[in-house]
């Protein structure tokens, strides 16, 4: 670690007690008070906040079914593009794309 | 060790489920004169169909961005290559991501490895360990001389995954099912992974946020975090950092390092 | 749904039923109808799990099952135990069924004749086994360890099955009348599984019922099954994904009709109805168990 970024006791305190009253909003922090700030802001979140969604996309169960699809077959398969990859752009203004053989 | 003849089945049967290519195994019939092949593609086809499922249970994202056909193909491939070793399905495509970044036919898509990456800690954030969060007064009631050598005990439910690419904003532009506009790729996003409460929640960290995170992870001192965050981005936030952690619930408990 | 969850989180689960229940319908619980079953509020009935879904260290599925445990009887229904493979069990995931069964103290526990592992691959899929002497003794063995770690006899599940191995020297029904009587291990009758598989191997189900030793029977399984035809003539695929066919309900009627009420359950696990239809589905399962326990008491 190198010297310049050493962080003193005082840049530390400083931090922990500004980020303390950015939770509770202002004022003196009590217990009670920091709890009932974080309670009440426990859903929103800093940047892009995504809930996640436990009612259409928990993950597997296991089956103890057969399946009526039938998916099983070969290595070969007919190539086709789809999904919404196409608006997702890199430099150069290169489309994501996904490639046949 | 041989196992004894009558108890070779398992493996004559298992043997050819994962390969469309082979014969069926010839220790059993199909009944009624039907065609053994086919009776037996009723196993390959659940065996194959379950574990497709699965993946697309675990990787809704990358199956919208794919496209479903696309998906599917590729899932295929996968689980020949790597079936469960777990009987916990949830457990399951943890080598996905990087089999995604080896697929020759998804290559152009690089950020598409990060999507499946960010998946795959959503599930095992949904799956971990219930603790309550750290209460910021906990922090508060710290005395100023030990919050250096302060560390932090992080949630089981906390996952971060970096990216070189926009990967939080696809991923949340995708999994979410809303409609997509452009998306610019080129900027790197790290994402924080967790669930507090019920809700599995992932976010985009601030610049140094995912340095200073994997600190704290790695059992690191508040400032010896601070400082490694501070090197990698000159625009890292102590105090922003600080309490948006605390907000989102990422630590339990919290130890002075000086009374160890 | 959070709302309906989030109030009593770890509360210790007061277990309001721990007696077997005799003569109850219930149905396979899924996620998506916890709201409206809690909207319906307690209510006569079980619901059944896949453990292995349950196996995980907390969560959303936790919360969901203790939610629910509350207020209603549990039926735990492993499937990836591979009772049925000659490996031995996998002794950690028995330790984790064990816990499971302490933690939710379920009415009923059950378990398939069948296997899904073999060496390091899992292939979630129920597979089958020949029946012989040397199967024989390997499933009453992992039976009897199953039954020692849990401190509980288990039900074992008839299998619905597509192909018949050259090996097999017993038919199914004898297999399963030995593994009972010599593990005394009770058994879940899947109706549909044996339709299912009467129609894929060309036996007769009445006559399969009649050889099944009904007495040792604790649940009784019903689902829907798909017909997948081609010019051979066809096999039934075991898919869960509809409701009961009138034949597998007839059936259930003379399995009634003969041994009094079982504890029943709808299961639907593909495709999933809304509750409303599933509950409906059970309404009517109750109906036929209720019927019969009318003609007991009058009988008695």
């Amino acid at each position: 670690m190198s010297a310049k970024n050493t962080i003193s006791s005082l840049v530390l305190a400083g931090a922990v007690s500004t980020a303390l009253t950015t939770l509770a909003i202002a004022g003196p922090l009590t217990k009670a008070e920091a709890d009932a700030a974080i309670a009440a802001k426990k859903e929103k979140c800093f940047g892009v906040a995504l809930k996640g969604q436990n009612d259409c996309a928990a993950g597997p169960g296991t089956t103890c079914q057969g399946t009526s699809t039938a998916d099983f077959q070969g290595n070969a398969w007919k190539f086709v593009q789809g999904g919404t990859c196409a608006n997702i752009e890199l430099p150069g203004g290169k489309h994501g794309s996904l490639k046949p053989v | 060790m041989q196992p004894e003849p009558l108890l070779s089945y398992a493996a004559a049967f298992a043997s050819a489920l994962l390969d469309p290519g082979r014969e069926a195994p010839r220790m059993v019939t199909g009944p009624r004169g039907q065609s053994t092949l086919k009776c037996y593609n009723v196993y390959r086809n659940n065996v194959t169909v379950s574990l497709i499922d699965a993946l697309a249970a675990i990787y809704p994202a990358v199956q919208r961005l794919t496209g479903p056909d696309f998906f599917r193909a590729m899932a295929r491939f996968h689980i020949r290559e790597t079936p469960p070793t777990s009987p916990l399905l949830f457990e399951y495509g943890r080598d996905f991501p990087d089999f995604i970044a080896r697929y020759e036919h998804a290559r152009s898509l690089l950020w598409l490895a990060d999507i499946a990456r960010i998946e795959r800690a959503w599930l095992d954030s949904y799956h971990a360990a219930d603790a309550p969060p750290l209460s910021p007064s906990a922090l508060a009631a710290v005395a100023p001389e030990q919050l250096s050598s302060l560390m932090f005990t992080v949630h089981p439910a906390t996952r971060l995954v970096r990216s070189p690419f926009a990967a939080v904003t696809i991923f949340a532009a995708n999994r979410e099912r809303v409609s997509t506009d452009r998306i610019d790729a080129s900027t790197a996003e790290d994402a924080l992974v967790t669930r507090p409460e019920f809700d599995v929640l992932v976010q985009k960290l601030p610049p140094g946020g995912a340095v200073f995170l994997d600190s704290l992870m790695s059992g690191c001192m508040l400032a010896e975090a601070a400082a490694a965050a501070l090197e990698e981005s000159p625009a890292f936030d102590l105090a922003t950092n600080i309490a948006s952690l605390l907000e989102a619930g990422i630590f339990t408990s919290l130890t002075s390092g000086g009374a160890r | 749904m959070n709302a309906a969850i989030t109030p009593q989180t770890s509360a210790a689960i007061p277990l309001r039923y721990s007696l077997p229940i005799a003569g109850v319908a219930g149905t396979s619980f899924k996620h998506e109808h916890l709201a409206a079953i809690l909207d319906d509020g307690p209510q006569r009935g079980f619901f059944e799990v896949h453990a292995e879904n349950y196996m995980g260290a907390g969560g959303p599925p936790h919360r969901m099952l203790e939610r629910l445990r509350r207020d209603h009887p549990l039926s735990l229904h492993g499937v990836c135990m591979s009772i049925g493979g000659p490996a031995p069990l996998d002794r950690a995931h028995l330790a984790r069924f064990r816990s499971l069964i302490a933690r939710y103290q379920p009415a009923l526990i059950s378990e398939h004749l069948a296997w899904s592992t073999h060496e390091t691959s899992f292939f979630n899929d129920l597979l089958p086994l020949p029946y012989n002497k040397a199967t024989l003794a390997r499933v009453c063995d992992h039976i009897d360890e199953v039954q020692e770690a849990i401190r509980r006899p288990i039900l074992l599940e008839n299998p619905s099955t597509y192909v018949a191995f050259r090996s097999s020297r017993m038919c199914e029904t004898d297999f399963i009348r030995t593994v009972a009587e010599r593990t005394g291990c009770g058994l879940l009758l899947d109706i549909n599984n044996v339709f299912v598989s009467a129609a894929n191997h060309g036996f007769s189900a009445l006559q399969y019922l009649a050889d099944f030793p009904l007495s040792r029977v604790g649940e009784i399984h019903l689902a829907g099954h798909t017909e997948q035809n081609d010019a051979e003539g066809g096999l039934l695929i075991d898919s869960h994904d509809g409701p009961v066919a009138d034949a597998v309900w007839k059936l259930f009627e003379i399995v009634i009709a003969r041994c009094g009420p079982i504890p029943t359950l709808i299961e639907w696990d593909s495709n999933i109805p809304d509750w409303p239809v599933l509950k409906e589905e059970a309404a009517a399962a109750q109906a036929i168990l209720d019927r019969h326990v009318r003609r007991t008491r009058h009988a008695a």
